[in-house]
């Protein structure tokens, strides 16, 4: 009833006037100021955005403009963006941790007239660029330290934009101009510009309609069954469609609080105090929280510790199957109930799990072990994956279909398509409009029959219909016999050992794949104690025949792992070499966010390259080492290269 | 956060002396430490005092905050002149310092460490304390508040709960001028508030007392071996060596004078 009862309301201020006509006592926002957390109503948050509007309105934004948000999570942002909506008017979020440069593009291009921003810094951002800001004519800030003495021709502080909205509004006439000009929206106008972060290239501004997301979301809303009891942390970037989507848009449609934290660094604490319901993170996030409490019981005493790990594997060995509704026996039960009391729960609330109903990770592959772990300590969480352009989902995990190597079946209402190179292709309810003045590349991305191209190369299983991405469409190649070669999708089965840290798969256009691999120091490190494996460098140790012995098995077991996917049995591992050095970002050989430049490595190791495809047993090398301190060196050395076992063509058919 | 945190004026207005130190000699034993001093210190200024090693500029700001009793000359701070001074009357006229090295207590955390800096606009009897209960419940509350501001001035909300000694040092120095601001001083002493610190710190640092000169009125008397810093934050400086008073003026005057060059390069004799 609620979902039917959001389809009527086709912008996001007519959600918020519904939020504050049915439940306008519940929280809808905190933010945690001075120390306490404030909140305020649905009731409460609608007077401000009215206020807000109205002043907005009084100094020059109309229907159709533009204004940026700047900033980290305030309300006093999400209310700027709301205010605008209701005059028609286009919020635009910017990240905040753009720099000038970046930010005078964005601002530039998406013509923004207003820009309503957190602080002084970003304040003195944009006053450095604004001779090439044509269109800005004012901006608003949140936070007014350290701006008293600025010139306020142009400044205007949201607090006191408010106080004199309330004022204005006491006149019947601004009033009712307010509310026809949020009466006049229309859910096929453009909603909000999300610019991408711009990796590839300069952002592309992605236009998103208001009826498109409100769709999506109350799609997404009904499968989670999410209500206004659901609580959030606010705490993802503003200008990410994940926050737009996760908290603007499901916060409206399903009327939940979302909590702003007090500031960036206190997000773990604030996460504790909140408790949120649901809740989403990379898994860069869940990595850094794992390994954050592996240190912190290592320091723990000896008995806790050994609780600790005990329960650990006895949820390993039950958690996941009791989370799936798998038979589990009496005895597992109770010891997964007494392991609950005595760590799992009191882990989760040191985390701030305890009340998660739903958890979503996306963004990158996400280690089997690592989604275990969590999933096995009782917390539901799930992947996704999506796009700006699709306004986030395109598939997601339901529940009881969770699984670490898929992104699932697909999102309700979506349809997808795999074109003939393996491109992902899709349509969705939330899907965009195009890019913002930018018609060229909206026609690039968009197939002629209207499917969104994702730049990401995937299948779908065909047992359980899920999704798997294998890497991005155009690193994706094809081995001499035309079997696919994904090399993301291969070194990640390979990293996903704790025993190798990075691994560089070759294969275009050649007859086999074969692989660099580094190992990881520190694992292999402690190993080689543990078996009394003497070595004296990094080098000797990843020659060291018992190392190579180890690898194999590994490598090993990623090509049974393959040849159990059909699309994926050709591109086995024939023969590999563990490289002498590790590779180094100082060196050129990854870029400094730790991501494989395979170009350049595939140069500058041709040698072991021509080994590798030529069949012989040793290869020779040596390359330029840069040292810390920027003196450079050489370091020679002769590397060994093992076959590996490829699984035949007829077991392939078999364990399919 | 302006109303609640506000310095008393007294009457002063910006500019006017707030603190006068007239021919102040101070020695121990047969050792000269400060010989015929003399300088001001004006209402709302950021005055540096700068030096050599043991020029004696920790001594100057020992006996401003009446730890050291000058045996000649005089003080007058807000137009009171006195001789002999005990620190807790400083403190409680308004005088408020930190130290060169952090005299935080450490296994308290930077909320109570703060609090403490309260402890003399308390009012409460020892009775009510005890309890937590009535009026010194209401007074802990208003106290509270004004921490918590401070807290959120200096962006140290995420430490609010740490115990002091685990933290870095450059938040241990920040956290010692939040305990300085919680007594809502007229006059900031800052016993080189930078030493030991990288490079970020010391711009955080130095952003932190400029907005608190700016933002509070707060009038700041600071001893830096960093003389850039120095040169950037301050609105006059005075220059001491081997005790004695060289030079006194605007960051350009002094940088510009040639005793001081010498005093610091050091001259062929």
């Amino acid at each position: 009833m609620e979902a039917a009862q959001a389809l009527r309301e086709d912008t996001f201020p007519k959600l918020l006037a519904r939020n504050a006509r049915v439940r306008g006592d519940r929280p809808a926002i905190r933010h945690k100021d001075l120390g306490i957390w404030q909140t305020w109503s649905w009731a409460e948050v609608y007077a401000n955005v009215r206020a807000l509007a109205a002043s907005y309105h009084a100094l020059g934004l109309e229907r159709g403009d533009t204004i940026a948000i700047i900033g980290a999570n305030r309300p006093k942002l999400y209310w700027s963006m709301m205010a605008a909506q209701m005059l028609g008017a286009i919020p635009v979020p910017v990240y905040a941790d753009a720099v000038a440069d970046e930010m005078a593009y964005v601002l530039e291009h998406a013509q923004v007239k207003l820009a309503a921003v957190q602080d002084q810094e970003q304040v003195d951002k944009i006053l450095s660029i604004s001779d090439r800001l044509h269109y800005l004519k004012y901006i608003a800030y949140d936070w007014g330290r350290g701006l008293r003495d600025y010139d306020h021709a142009r400044l205007r502080s949201i607090e006191e934009l408010i106080q004199q909205g309330r004022k204005s509004l006491q006149d019947k006439a601004v009033s009712a101009a307010l509310d026809a000009s949020m009466a006049a929206g229309k859910g096929a106008d453009t909603s909000v510009i999300l610019y991408t972060s711009g990796t590839t290239g300069r952002s592309k501004g992605v236009m998103l309609s208001a009826e498109r997301c409100i769709n999506a979301a109350t799609d997404s809303v009904a499968f989670d069954k999410l209500n206004d009891r659901d609580e959030v942390l606010a705490y993802l970037p503003l200008a990410w469609v994940g926050d737009h989507y996760m908290n603007y848009a499901q916060g409206l449609v399903a009327g939940y609080c979302m909590s702003c934290p007090e500031s960036a660094e206190t997000v773990q604490q604030d996460l504790r105090e909140i408790g949120p319901t649901f809740y989403f993170a990379p898994p860069r996030v869940f990595e850094s929280l794992l390994t954050r409490v592996m240190i912190r019981m290592e320091d723990a005493s000896a008995p806790k510790r050994k609780m600790f790990h005990y329960f650990i594997g006895v949820a390993k060995k039950y958690g996941e199957k009791i989370l799936n509704g798998e038979s589990v026996p009496l005895s597992g039960r109770l010891m997964y109930e007494l392991g609950n009391l005595l760590v799992y729960a009191p882990l989760k609330n040191v985390l701030g799990f305890s009340r998660m109903r739903v958890g979503y990770t996306a963004g990158e592959a996400i280690g089997p072990e690592l989604f275990s772990f969590y999933r096995s300590l009782g917390l539901n969480l799930k992947q996704l994956y999506g796009q700006t352009e699709a306004f986030l989902y395109v598939t997601v995990q339901p529940d009881g279909q969770i699984r670490a190597d898929t992104v699932g079946p697909l999102a309700p209402n979506v349809e997808v398509k795999i074109s003939p190179e393996g491109e992902v292709l899709f349509k969705s309810p939330g899907m965009f409009l195009g890019y913002f003045r930018d018609e060229d590349r909206t026609a690039e991305t968009l197939t002629p029959d209207g499917f969104i191209k994702t730049g990401d190369a995937g299948f779908f299983e065909p047992q359980s219909g899920h999704l798997k991405i294998i890497d991005r469409a155009k690193d994706v190649g094809k081995l001499a016999n035309g079997d696919l070669f994904p090399p993301k999708y291969v070194e990640n089965k390979l990293k996903f050992y704790p025993n190798i840290k990075e691994a560089v798969a070759f294969g275009d256009q050649r007859d086999a794949v074969t692989c660099f691999i580094n190992i990881d120091i520190t694992a292999v490190g402690n190993w080689a104690e543990r078996n009394n494996v003497v070595y004296g460098s990094y080098q000797e140790l990843a020659g060291h025949p018992l190392v190579y012995d180890m690898i194999a098995a590994h490598v090993n077991e990623v090509n049974r792992s393959l040849a159990q996917e059909p699309m994926m049995a050709g591109a086995q591992i024939k023969r590999f070499l563990i490289l002498h050095k590790e590779l180094d970002a100082d060196d050129g050989e990854l870029t400094r966010t730790q991501k494989v430049r395979r170009g350049f490595i595939a140069e500058r190791y041709q040698p072991l390259i021509d080994a590798l495809y030529n069949g012989s047993q040793e290869a020779d090398i040596s390359t330029e080492v840069t040292f810390e301190d920027g003196r450079k060196g050489m370091i020679s050395a002769r590397v060994k290269i093992r076959d590996c076992d490829i699984v035949p063509v007829s077991a392939r058919s078999k364990a399919a | 956060m302006d109303a609640s945190v506000q310095t008393k004026t007294h009457n002063l207005a910006k500019g006017d002396t707030l603190l006068a130190v007239d021919n102040v000699s101070l020695s121990f034993g047969g050792v000269k430490a400060i010989t015929d001093v003399s300088f001001d210190i004006k209402k709302g200024e950021i005055r540096a005092i700068i030096g050599p090693n043991g020029a004696g500029k920790t001594s100057m700001l020992n006996v401003i905050n009446g730890f050291y009793h000058p045996q000649q000359g005089r003080i007058t701070f807000k137009g009171e002149t006195r001789q002999k001074m005990r620190p807790y009357v400083a403190a409680s006229q308004g005088i408020a310092r930190t130290f060169q090295n952090v005299a935080l207590f450490k296994g308290m955390t930077t909320l109570d460490n703060i609090m403490a800096g309260r402890t003399l606009k308390m009012n409460t009897g020892f009775f009510w304390q005890l309890w937590r209960h009535g009026p010194a419940m209401r007074e802990e509350v208003e106290h509270r508040h004004i921490v918590e501001e401070i807290i959120d001035f200096l962006e140290i909300q995420a430490i609010r709960k740490t115990p002091v000694g685990k933290l870095p040092y450059g938040l241990q120095k920040r956290v010692e001028l939040g305990r300085a601001l919680a007594m809502e001083p007229e006059l900031l002493l800052l016993d080189e508030p930078m030493a030991g610190m990288n490079l970020e710190e010391k711009e955080d640092m130095s952003r932190f007392i400029i907005d608190v000169n700016t933002q509070y009125g707060t009038t700041i008397a600071l001893i830096e071996h960093d003389i850039s810093v120095v040169m950037d934050l301050s609105d006059r400086v005075v220059v001491l060596e081997y005790g004695r008073k060289i030079a006194d003026g605007t960051p350009n005057q002094v940088k510009n004078d040639q005793t001081v060059i010498d005093a610091y390069l050091g001259v062929p004799h």
